[in-house]
């Protein structure tokens, strides 16, 4: 086996490179080379499994490496404080140390399938917290902005993915949020995945709560110049969230 | 003082509580904040989660027209939406070919020298020595936890506002008040933030928790400057109560809620009465 510059010595820790990169991305890889993904983890030897892939996971890689630049990602040396800070971690799919871990194996598919990008809170704990200033909120943020736009949004994750998408068609139409026209896009968006009477009716019995409180705005602001919104989410590539 | 006063989408909708009592509290101090006219979302969680450029240019549009209206310090009570600004502020202030993007992107120069304020800053700008006078009945007998959830305190380089671990602001406010705030472990942990309706479980689960260790340190109220905290805990406390099969009784107060009762301002005028746990 050819080894280039590297000794025996290294042997184990290519072998453990390969497998663990096999494990974890299984057959299906994405198609960016791990000398163009993890510097850290990068040798002068090929240890890329050649794959077949898709152009449009060309193209969120680039995307995405792109993003992820300012958040530091290939500092992380696995230390766990996000995750032992990050209060959601318990009941997620793969920790924030994990998802950091996944993508300096090359492992972009992975990550951004996750169930954990759409249950963080994004509370900044973990950012505030790295030795190393990775910025895993930041990272998160990247992974939902790509994730949503190449489609890989986990499907169990639909309703908190139709609640910001709602959130934000509701700013582009009326440069304020309307809270009772948000909640009744959101709820139309997520009943496909919700399939539920009682998930549509839940929150109708607030109504006469906030109502007795004087919380509840049947029409809310709008603001005048709506066309100038609308010209700065055409601007930023957001079109409307079909 | 002239200040600009960014409301937010929060307190123009559900929380319109925390604006009143905002507005009662500041203008016995004689401060009245001047809302910016048309102003527009900061785009809030969905804007950094979905789309980077839009979570810049929605709170930069702000700005400017903060700028534009000639203010030089600009309010903004919602701890998510003055995150969102300084953070809109300081990515642009690194990065001149951003602050040039933007600009076009929200067809409004932007300088950056508006400064964002969160509510304690303001109270701190007032001066604790200017409130201490002003105290008209003591709260000797509230025992408040001071609860500061994410965003006031981080991130760190963006807010630059007290210490993210062991912040002590709200404290000092309190303590000019005559109440007795308790030490406590979940001043700075997350309510579940704006998951209320997308993952409601997120929310009751963390929301549980700091209810249930503000009480255990032997607080009689829960004291904050962030309206989607106050949903989380107030308006949803009856759910967790339900949930939990635990009872916590802890009325939710605005940060002006505690400072107006102080300076003499009623329940009413403040607008507790229309809160839910009272």
């Amino acid at each position: 086996m050819a080894l280039g510059p590297y000794g025996s010595r290294h042997l184990p820790l290519l072998v453990s490179l390969y497998l663990v990169r096999k494990i974890t991305i299984g057959s299906r890889v994405v198609s960016c080379t791990a000398r163009h993904m993890a510097p850290a983890f990068v040798t002068p030897t090929e240890t890329t499994v050649p794959v077949e892939s898709l152009a449009s996971e060309n193209a969120s890689c680039s995307v995405l490496t792109e993003i992820l630049a300012p958040t530091h990602w290939t500092d992380c040396y696995q230390c766990g404080k996000c995750t032992a800070g990050c209060p959601v971690a318990a009941g997620v799919d793969m920790a924030p140390n994990q998802i950091v871990r996944a993508l300096q194996l090359g492992n972009f598919e992975k990550a951004m399938t996750s169930d954990v990008i759409w249950t963080c809170v994004s509370c900044q704990t973990c950012s505030t917290r790295c030795p190393q200033s990775v910025d895993c909120a930041g990272i998160m943020d990247a992974l939902r902005e790509v994730s949503l736009r190449s489609g890989l949004a986990s499907p169990e994750q639909k309703t908190v993915v139709a609640f910001q998408q709602a959130f934000l068609n509701n700013i582009r139409r009326n440069g304020r949020l309307d809270e009772i026209e948000l909640i009744a896009e959101f709820k139309l968006r997520a009943l496909p995945s919700e399939r539920s009477l009682r998930f549509l009716f839940k929150d109708a019995g607030l109504a006469p709560q906030l109502q007795k409180r004087h919380k509840l705005h049947l029409r809310g602001e709008k603001v005048k110049d709506r066309a100038v919104v609308r010209r700065i989410f055409e601007r930023c590539g957001d079109g409307k969230h079909a | 003082m002239r200040l600009a006063y960014y409301p937010g989408c929060a307190l123009h909708g559900s929380s319109n509580d925390y604006e009143q009592s905002l507005r009662a509290c500041l203008g016995k101090l004689e401060v009245e904040p001047q809302e910016i006219k048309e102003w527009i979302c900061c785009g809030a969680t969905a804007a950094h989660a979905l789309n980077h450029k839009l979570s810049i240019a929605l709170p930069a549009r702000n700005l400017a027209l903060a700028e534009q209206q000639g203010f030089e310090d600009m309010l903004a009570p919602c701890p998510m939406c003055s995150m969102q600004l300084l953070k809109a502020a300081k990515l642009m202030d690194e990065d001149a070919g951003l602050r040039r993007e933007i600009s076009a992107v929200i067809e409004a120069e932007v300088s950056g020298h508006v400064k964002v304020l969160n509510l304690i800053q303001v109270f701190q700008r007032i001066g604790l020595d200017r409130i201490k006078p002003a105290v008209k009945t003591p709260l000797a007998d509230l025992k408040p936890a001071c609860y500061y959830g994410c965003l006031l305190t981080r991130p760190p380089d963006v807010v630059k506002f007290d210490d993210p671990e062991q912040p002590s602001s709200l404290e000092a406010i309190m303590a000019v008040l005559g109440a007795k705030p308790v030490d406590w472990n979940y001043r700075t942990e997350c309510c579940g933030a704006g998951m209320t309706m997308a993952k409601e479980e997120t929310v009751l689960d963390l929301s549980q928790r700091i209810l249930a260790d503000a009480k255990q340190h032997g607080a009689n109220c829960l004291v904050t400057a962030c309206p989607m905290c106050h949903v989380n805990l107030d308006m949803k406390q009856g759910d967790i109560e339900k949930r939990y099969g635990e009872r916590f009784g802890l009325p939710i107060y605005y940060l002006t809620d505690l400072v107006g009762l102080a300076l003499g301002i009623s329940r009413e005028e403040l607008g507790i009465d229309r809160h839910f746990v009272t």
